[in-house]
Formats: C-alpha cells, sequence, structure tokens
C-alpha cells in the first residue's frame, strides 16, 4: 500500500488529472494530511462516500449516530491532537445538525472543516428534497463557508477552507458542495493555500508595544497573569512556563487554558471564573498588573464589567485584532500569535520573584480548602461527591489522562480538581456550554490521542443528549472512559433554581433509565456504584480495562458548586458558600 | 457616552454572502443600519460597502473589528461626517398635471437644483443629490401637492484623509 505522501505526489506530479469531483475532495482531503473524518452519508453527498469506499485504506470514515456527534468528535480529535477535524454531513438535516458543533468550535476557536452535499445546482432555490440554505444558516457560527457549484472550483476553496480553519485564530469552516459539482470532472490540480489577501492571519507583535510591556511586569508589584487557551492554540507553553519561572509571577487560567501549565507547578495558581478558586477571583480586584494571554475576558470570566480589576494596568496578548478593547480596556495591547509574542517578550523582561504577594494566593487557597475543598474531596458525609470520583480518577490515572467534560456541575467541579500534567488534556465546551458534547468529543480525542488514557466524565443530563454515540464506540471498539456522575438532576440548573429562584424545582428532577443496561446493551463493560468503599476499586477496574468501559457513579443529588461568583456580581464578591 | 452619526467604509472581495455576514454584525447587537450602499470601488474587483450608523464611538469601532474579522473583508474604517464629503440621491414621481395646476412647483424645482429625469403624459420624475436633510426639505415641500412615488438612496461617502488600500494590497502580494 502506498503511503498517504507518496499518492499525493503522484497526484501533483500528474498535475492536470481528470477526476470527479468526489474523487477530487478525497485528494484535496488526503493532500491536507487528513487521514481519519467523522460523518453520516445520505442522498446530496454520496458520490463523495462512494469515494470514500475506494480510498478507505488511506482516510478512514468513521460513522457517528448523529451529525452533531460527527462535529463534537472532529472537535476532541482537533483539541487532542492540534490537527484540523473534519466532518461530513448530507444536504437538508444532515446540514442544520452541524449547526451547534459550528457554533461550539466558532466560539471555542477550534479547527474544524465541515463539508456539507447540496441539492445540484439547478434545484438550487427550489425547495428541493433536503434542500436547505446551509451557507445563509451557517454563516453567523462559521469562520468562513463557501458553496462549491462547479467542479473546477473544488482544489481551491478546500485549500483556502484548511488554511482558514487552522491559521491565525482558528474556527471552523463550512464547505457546502452541489451534488453535480460531485459528479462533474475537472482537471485536477492540487496547491496549498498559504494565504488570502483580505485576511491577516498572524500580525506581528510590535516592538514598542512589547517594550511597553515588559516595563509595565518588570515595575509591576503584584503581578498577575491569567492565561487562555491561546497559549494552547499557539504552542506557546513552554514560553508561558519560562515567562512564570522568570518573573515569579502567579497565574491562573480560563476553563479552556487549563492544562497549558501544569497544574501543579507551584506558580499555577488555579482557575478564574464563576465557578474558579477563591484566590484567583478575589486578588484580580488587588493585582497592579493583569497579564492576559490568549484569552479573551469571556463574562463567565469577569463577572461585572464595571468592578473587573480596575486598580490594575491591564496587558492583553491577543492574535484576534476584534477581541482587543471589546469586554476589557487593555492598557497594552500585543497584537500578534502568543508564541512568537512571549518569545520576544521573553529577553526584555527581569528575573523577579513576588514571594509576598504569591502568598496571598496560598492564603486564601486555605481558607478555600477549609470551607469547600476539603468537603468535596475528603467528605465525610454518606453521599459521594463529584469531586472524590475526580481526585479517584486522577490518582488511577497518575495525573495524565485526557479528560473530556460536557457542561455543568461536574464540569465544573472537574476542571477545578482535575491535575494535569500535558497541554492539550482538558476537552470541554466552554463558551457554548454545549450539553451532549462530551461523549462524541471523547471519541475524537481517543482516535487523536491513541496512547492516552481518555476519560469523559459526564453529567446524566448531558450524557442523554448525545447517547447514541455509544453504538460509534462499540463499532470502533473505542477504549474511551466514560463515566456519568449521577445527580438525577440537571445539577446546575437546580443549582441556580435553589439560590436565585426561591427553590422552584421547574423541570431539573430527572428519572433516568438504568444505565448500566444500556451501556451492556451497546455491549460495553459497566459498572455503577453508590458507596465510598467502593470508588476506588470501580476507578482502577475501569482504567485497568483496554476496552471501551462505562462507570456510573451516584453521587450526592443536592450538592452545589462553590465557589461561586453570581451572575452580575463582581469578582471580588465571590462566595465560598 | 454620546451617540453619533458614523459612517463606516467596507472594502471587501467581491464574494456572495459578505452582506449577510456583515449584516449579521449589527443584528447581532441590536444595531440599526440607517443607510447601505454596495458598489465597486476605486480598486478593480474590490467592492466598497457604505454603512451608516448612529451610534456611540466605542460601538462603532467593535463594529468596525468585528466587520474586519471576516475573511474577505479588506479593511474597513469609520469617520464622522466632518471627516467624509457625502450624499445621497432621491426620485420623486409626480403626476404630471401639476407642473401646470401648482406653479410653486416649478420653484421647489428650481430651488432644490433637481432634475427633471423624465416628463410623460401621466407623470414627471425628479431627481435630486444632495445631503440627507437637503432631501426631506424637498420631501416636505411637495408632499402638500402629492407624491406618487419616492425613493432615497443610501449614503455615498468619499473620506477627506486616504484610505491606503492599494498600498495594503500591494503588501501581500510582495509577501
Amino acid at each position: 500500500m502506498e503511503t498517504l505522501k507518496e499518492t499525493t505526489k503522484k497526484k501533483n506530479q500528474k498535475a492536470a488529472l481528470k477526476i470527479t469531483g468526489a474523487e477530487a475532495i478525497i485528494h484535496c482531503l488526503l493532500a491536507e494530511g487528513v487521514d481519519l473524518i467523522y460523518g453520516y452519508p445520505g442522498g446530496a453527498i454520496m458520490p463523495v462516500y462512494d469515494e470514500l469506499y475506494k480510498f478507505q485504506d488511506k482516510l478512514q470514515h468513521i460513522l457517528t449516530r448523529h451529525e452533531q456527534g460527527a462535529t463534537h468528535a472532529a472537535q476532541g480529535y482537533a483539541r487532542v491532537s492540534g490537527r484540523v477535524g473534519v466532518a461530513m454531513a448530507t444536504s437538508g438535516p444532515g446540514a442544520t445538525n452541524l449547526v451547534t458543533g459550528l457554533a461550539d468550535a466558532q466560539i471555542d476557536s477550534t479547527p474544524m472543516v465541515c463539508i456539507t452535499g447540496q441539492v445540484p445546482r439547478h434545484l438550487l432555490g427550489s425547495d428541493a428534497f433536503q434542500e436547505t440554505d446551509i451557507i445563509g444558516i451557517s454563516m453567523p457560527v462559521t469562520k468562513w463557508n463557501f458553496q462549491i457549484t462547479k467542479a473546477s472550483e473544488i482544489p481551491e476553496i478546500m485549500a483556502k477552507a484548511f488554511f482558514i480553519a487552522k491559521s491565525g485564530r482558528p474556527g471552523p469552516v463550512l464547505i457546502d458542495i452541489t451534488k453535480n459539482a460531485q459528479f462533474e470532472e475537472l482537471d485536477f490540480e492540487y496547491k496549498h493555500c498559504t494565504g488570502v489577501r483580505s485576511y491577516n492571519p498572524r500580525p506581528k507583535p510590535d516592538t514598542k508595544k512589547l517594550e511597553q510591556a515588559a516595563a509595565l511586569i518588570n515595575n509591576a508589584k503584584k503581578p498577575y497573569i491569567v492565561f487562555g487557551q491561546g497559549v494552547i492554540l499557539g504552542q506557546a507553553e513552554e514560553q508561558l512556563k519560562e515567562l512564570v519561572e522568570k518573573t515569579g509571577i502567579p497565574a491562573a487560567w480560563t476553563i479552556l487554558g487549563l492544562s497549558a501549565l501544569a497544574t501543579d507547578h507551584p506558580l499555577n495558581v488555579g482557575m478564574v471564573g464563576m465557578h474558579g478558586n477563591y484566590g484567583p477571583n478575589v486578588l484580580t480586584n488587588e493585582c497592579d498588573l493583569l497579564i492576559a494571554i490568549g484569552m479573551r475576558f469571556d463574562d463567565r470570566v469577569t463577572g461585572n464589567l464595571d468592578t473587573y480589576a480596575k486598580q490594575a494596568k491591564i496587558i492583553h496578548f491577543e492574535i484576534d485584532p476584534a477581541e482587543i478593547n471589546k469586554n476589557v480596556k487593555a492598557d497594552v495591547a500585543v497584537l500578534g500569535d502568543a508564541r512568537e509574542s512571549l518569545e520576544l517578550l521573553l529577553p526584555m523582561i527581569d528575573s523577579n520573584s513576588h514571594e509576598d504577594w504569591l502568598a496571598k494566593f496560598a492564603e486564601k487557597y486555605e481558607e478555600e480548602f477549609k470551607t469547600v475543598i476539603k468537603n468535596d474531596l475528603h467528605p465525610t458525609k454518606d453521599g459521594l461527591t463529584m469531586g472524590e470520583v475526580i481526585k479517584e480518577i486522577n490518582n488511577a490515572t497518575n495525573n495524565d489522562a485526557v479528560i473530556v467534560t460536557d457542561v455543568g456541575q461536574h464540569q465544573m467541579i472537574t476542571c477545578r480538581y482535575a491535575r494535569f500534567k500535558q497541554s492539550k488534556s482538558n476537552i470541554t465546551s466552554g463558551g457554548l456550554g454545549t450539553m451532549g458534547f462530551a461523549l462524541p468529543a471523547a471519541i475524537g480525542a481517543k482516535m487523536g490521542a491513541e496512547q492516552r488514557e481518555v476519560v469523559a466524565i459526564i453529567g446524566d443530563g448531558g450524557y442523554q443528549m448525545t447517547i447514541q454515540e455509544l453504538a460509534t464506540i462499540y463499532q470502533n471498539n473505542t477504549a474511551v472512559k466514560i463515566v456519568v456522575l449521577n445527580n438525577e438532576h440537571l445539577g446546575m440548573v437546580r443549582q441556580w433554581q435553589e439560590l436565585f429562584f426561591d427553590k422552584r424545582y421547574a423541570s431539573t428532577v430527572m428519572t433516568n433509565p438504568d444505565f448500566v443496561k444500556i451501556a451492556e446493551g451497546y455491549h460495553i463493560e459497566a459498572r455503577s456504584v453508590n458507596k465510598r468503599e467502593d470508588l476506588a476499586d470501580a476507578v482502577s477496574q475501569m482504567i485497568a480495562s483496554d476496552k471501551p468501559y462505562f462507570l456510573e457513579v451516584k453521587v450526592e443529588k443536592e450538592d452545589n458548586v462553590f465557589p461561586m461568583i453570581p451572575s452580575g456580581a463582581s469578582v471580588s464578591d465571590i462566595r465560598l458558600k | 457616552m454620546e451617540k453619533r452619526w458614523f459612517t463606516i467604509s467596507v472594502y471587501t472581495e467581491n464574494n456572495i454572502g459578505l452582506l449577510n455576514r456583515i449584516s449579521d454584525i449589527f443584528l447581532k447587537r441590536h444595531i440599526n443600519i440607517e443607510s447601505l450602499n454596495v458598489s465597486k470601488s476605486e480598486i478593480e474587483h474590490v467592492s466598497k460597502f457604505t454603512i451608516v450608523v448612529n451610534t456611540t464611538e466605542t460601538w462603532t469601532q467593535k463594529i468596525v473589528g468585528q466587520i474586519e474579522k471576516q475573511i474577505d473583508v479588506i479593511k474597513a474604517f469609520y469617520h464622522t461626517d466632518e471627516e467624509t464629503i457625502y450624499q445621497q440621491s432621491a426620485m420623486f414621481k409626480i403626476a404630471s398635471h401639476l407642473l401646470f395646476d401648482e406653479p410653486q412647483i416649478q420653484n421647489i424645482i428650481a430651488e432644490s437644483k433637481s432634475k427633471i429625469v423624465t416628463v410623460s403624459r401621466e407623470y414627471f420624475v425628479l431627481a435630486k443629490t444632495g445631503r440627507k436633510h437637503e432631501i426631506d426639505e424637498m420631501h416636505d415641500n411637495l408632499e402638500p401637492f402629492g407624491i406618487m412615488q419616492f425613493v432615497r438612496s443610501g449614503r455615498i461617502s468619499v473620506t477627506k484623509a486616504e484610505m491606503p488600500i492599494t498600498s495594503m494590497l500591494n503588501e501581500f502580494y510582495q509577501t
């Protein structure tokens, strides 16, 4: 069997090869180094699936059980591997089912290319069977999209799609291809896209701004770093570590920045935001310099903007010009790739330490430990806490698993307590908060990092939104470990109802099926525990398995996640209880 | 911050769908587009959107940032009225007999410096180019006599300062 590179080379050598549009799409994918895609066939994309059949030794297609699953799997794959995830669907409902995944990838800056079939060009606008205007529908949730109606457009547009998806601030691109363009022949020749004249993905960091930033950093008494996913996307983990260590500046992370800096690093002070750590939130309003790196001051991070870090100078390292001054006005904005910017900044920075300032974070941690963390991780009450489950998973995986979470209480608890040694290990739906994300995303994460342990931690609500992907797991024997933290509630909404809606529990109680039987129905080994004495054993049994495994942990039904910044409150008004 | 009139000029590739992408940016932020004009620009194959909004400068800056973020947008600028030279066009369709029955109409035509585009037995058409308030004034003057149809275009404008699109594009081809 010839390798992928050889095939591509051959195709390139045989310039102007006459092939169909459908075959051209496969060659474009191969030329972009794609060897795995997720999707679901249907009428308008059948010519491409016919070619996939012929090329299955070079390009693996994973049949998910719903198109939304295909997008989340592609996202999980992209997030863990740093490569572009690819999802494919047919027209109409196939295409509209991609929308949630597109929106998720857009807000969380995940490189993804989605390919949809479309009715033949002559039927466009006639309300043909399974016709939907997916270009119009997906416009607000894609970085770029394009409808191909002629086979000759395929190579250039596909090259542009991959370039746009992965460059600059990454994002999803949707390419809609009419069926006639899939059947038509073209003279195929593929050139990688290296630039688009109306698009500057990687602005060069301005030396003057870097000098201003360095001066602020060198003179600050209580500087504080908050980093986000920009560090991971820009592969700037080493540079961040160097900056932190050289300056002794405490660093906190947003939920998407988690794992960019090892969780046990002495200068890693924890998580910012609504359910973040106490110190990182309170001390945001005490620092004299806030250094934001690759993060976008999301409202869940800042709380009330009118009282957010008003006393501090703000430096914003950011690749997307539209993020500068969008939510928080920067005193110095350094526009550029995180890695490039930090590399240029490092020689301008003095070695330093901030022991007294760092001690304040330790003090705040102690307070948080006494009131919150101790009860979460070392509970004395009967019911199991979500936190102790995460602690067991940390132990069983030597703090080195890829952890995929869904959305809600379990997500906040996991991000607070999961330990990480390496980057790209925390996969979660941050910006969009997509319930149902975790199970399919874990499939993609496992396929993108086959050697690593991948543990999906999901609530009983979100799990049932994409539960059908258990079939994808079974069919492909994808060895993901699935942990459902079952509290028989939509826990986060229930928590808000308790705190802010006078305990009116509208539609948040769930009567659940027998999850073990369901997993077993999909031929996945399964176990359920509800006692503390069984937990460690159950988790180790799950991790020891080299197959997919399902573990249900019945946890305390009405636990709340603290600390918490009530919606609209200031970060310094974070509540410990 | 105080609301003002801003003219946003957007240089773009001539791509289908871009109008939707741009208008969505306003829709998402609940900001009304007061006037919109799309035409070719001084550069071959480059289109120009001229958008007028009435909002704060902070919002205008954010909108311009979001517009520029669109892949097919080359560059977007915003300017105040003082920084631009701007015009709008309007057409009035009026019953022909009024031209003879109402001598005042001839005065309005002369004073407004509008042009008679066409005259038929039933109606005649006036075209007027100028500032919005001039067009509005002409409209108010004609209204008592009866206007059969009225239309006013979006604002078009050129800036007093240079818009360095050509040099930006050249830079791309050199790198």
